[in-house]
């Protein structure tokens, strides 16, 4: 990738969690740290990798992602705003009861959400459906899941897992949030999990372990995933719980409260500073 | 439709269904290690390839299934009853119910008449957890005619739908009906009558012909096989409360929850009448021969005669 595409991204990547904690802030509701934490991963799919259609969201040949981490909804829905799926003055809307913009995304009521997620642990398993249809139809399209860490404590993901591999799903890429914390905090506090890329192996998936914050080392990991035959492939992305705004970032209390007027400020003003660095980069 | 209707079970007339339909592309089945007995090995025999097996894993299944539905094909999921829609109720609620996707959750082996697996694999409460799902339909087939139609309807249907089938053979009735014809959520008016009625779903519809015709003579009993749980025929069952006064329900579940339930809701709200729930008295079942357990826990015509004359001292 060129300098001047990762630089684009990185603002687009930085303009998104903007939006999500001005979301979130004035919902007064929702889950901060796990949005600014995928928000790296999410940009590079929407923006450089995805093949979709804001004009089309139902268009058969599209890639799929399933955001099975759904309560990421901030991020996702920004991205899905600023992708043209819909207007981006509707993301202030977001958790209100008269919106369509609800907490956990909604593949009936927002463009550009493949799948409706806020149980955790399903989404592998659905993704795996709409990989086997794709070798089943004979189409083209990659099937992306994004899940947390901590989300894979449910077992389902695992025989998602098993049965992906059984099932040659080389066109599913699952990416790993891959953030060490979870709702009550640590995730080797609360339920130790041992080496996530080992037992991916084991389950038989290609594993590629990446910085979850590099535009360019994600984009290469999705690259090099789609070369990878007869077998899934897993992505963990390393990253930060709430990257982005210091005083969020690895704190355990933004898995789901949202900023106060104080935080807010702050929080926005590192943001707006970030936004304005890459802009001169650009 | 069949005219020499063999009695089978509705598991085998499932099975039978899913091959006939099958040359549908868009069909895909899923089972969990039990396609011997679910009967989708009829299917996975025919088309192969759009047959997958999940193995004992029935949360995959199911969201698989829901995967599969979203790119427009229309989906069964196979497992026992206590399987398919116990073990995976929070996966059938969020990633198929709640989306509203087109999968069909098929759950076989309903109630006591599993026989000697016992407790473990005797599903009571299904009928019950699928209804509470807003949008879900409820399908459960008396015999194996109506559950070929039930199959096609719901193949034609778009949408979740939960489809209850028996272990056991059963007396094939619907092929006989004159005029008969499978509607969802339209009961089937099996035999009219004018002193009580008695409203059965599954295998009890035909305790509940025996028992109409037993009492013939002496009592006039309505026999209604109420095939679809949800929606439930509504004006049917306030019908029979006017024209006969007394109601009857009969379930191979928990008498909590399941039809009688949804027909007692109907008639407390629109037409209340003496009214008795027969079915499973909120117990497990047990480990034994179908046919013992059966008359154990009351699901037979003589225990339905004896419920008649109670509820005739009622009116």
């Amino acid at each position: 990738m060129d300098i001047k595409r990762k630089n684009e991204l990185m603002l687009t990547a930085a303009k998104l969690r903007k939006e999500a904690l001005d979301m979130v802030y004035t919902a007064k509701s929702g889950h901060i740290g796990g949005a600014l934490s995928a928000a790296d991963i999410i940009t590079v799919l929407v923006f450089e990798k995805m093949r979709t259609d804001p004009k089309n969201p139902l268009w058969e040949d599209r890639d799929r992602l399933v955001l099975s981490k759904g309560h990421a909804s901030p991020l996702f829905y920004a991205a899905l705003a600023y992708k043209g799926f819909f207007p981006i003055g509707d993301l202030k809307t977001f958790r209100h009861v008269d919106s369509y913009l609800s907490g956990h995304v909604e593949m009936r009521h927002v463009p550009g959400v493949d799948m409706s997620s806020g149980s955790l642990g399903q989404g592998l398993s659905v993704g795996l459906g709409m990989a086997l249809s794709a070798k089943l139809s004979g189409k083209n399209y990659r099937t992306f899941v994004i899940t947390g860490d901590g989300e894979l404590q449910e077992g389902q993901n695992w025989e998602a897992a098993m049965a992906a591999a059984y099932y040659k799903a080389d066109n599913l890429t699952v990416i790993v949030d891959r953030n060490h914390l979870q709702l009550e905090g640590p995730i080797e506090e609360v339920m130790g999990m041992g080496s996530i890329p080992d037992k991916f192996r084991a389950f038989g998936f290609e594993v590629i372990e990446i910085d979850g914050h590099d535009i360019c080392a994600i984009s290469d990991a999705v690259d090099k995933a789609s070369s990878i035959k007869g077998r899934p492939t897993v992505i963990i992305a390393e990253t930060v719980k709430g990257k982005g705004v210091s005083f969020m970032e690895n704190n355990p209390k933004f898995h789901g409260a949202a900023p106060n007027d104080e935080q807010y400020q702050i929080g926005a003003e590192e943001l707006d500073k970030m936004i304005r660095e890459l802009n001169a980069n650009i | 439709m069949c005219i020499m209707a063999e009695n089978i079970s509705t598991r085998v007339a499932y099975g039978r269904a899913l091959a006939e339909f099958g040359d549908d592309q868009n069909i895909v089945v899923i089972d969990a290690d039990l396609a011997t007995s679910t009967m989708s090995y009829m299917f996975r025999d025919k088309y192969p390839e759009r047959f997958f097996n999940a193995g004992v894993a029935e949360a995959n299944m199911v969201c698989m299934g829901a995967g599969f539905a979203t790119t427009g094909k229309t989906v069964f999921v196979n497992s026992f009853a206590v399987f398919s829609t116990g073990r995976a109720f929070d996966q059938i609620r969020t990633s198929v119910v709640y989306p509203h996707l087109n999968v069909k959750v098929v759950g076989t082996h309903a109630g006591v008449s599993v026989g000697e697996d016992g407790p473990t694999h005797q599903c009571l409460e299904d009928i019950g957890t699928m209804r509470t799902l807003p949008g879900m339909v409820v399908v459960c087939p008396c015999d194996g005619t109506e559950t070929r139609e039930a199959v096609r309807a719901i193949i034609d249907y778009n949408g979740p739908v939960y489809l209850r089938l028996g272990r056991a053979a059963v007396e094939d009735l619907t092929s006989t009906l004159p005029g008969y014809k499978f509607t969802l959520g339209k009961g089937t008016l099996l035999k009219n009558g004018s002193d009580v009625t008695i409203i059965a779903t599954g295998l009890m519809v035909q305790e509940a012909m025996k028992a109409a015709d037993k009492l013939s003579g002496k009592v006039n009993v309505r026999v209604i096989d109420m095939h679809t749980i949800k929606p439930i025929d509504k004006e049917m069952i306030i019908s029979a409360a006017k024209e006969t006064g007394a109601i009857i329900t009969a379930e191979e579940h928990n008498i909590i929850g399941g039809l009688g339930s949804a027909v007692a809701e109907v008639l407390v709200e629109n037409c209340p009448v003496p009214m008795m729930r027969v079915g499973m008295n909120d117990e497990f079942g047990k480990s034994g021969k179908a046919a013992a357990l059966m008359v154990k826990y009351g699901f037979t015509a003589d225990n339905l005669c004896e419920k008649v004359e109670e509820i005739l001292k009622r009116k």
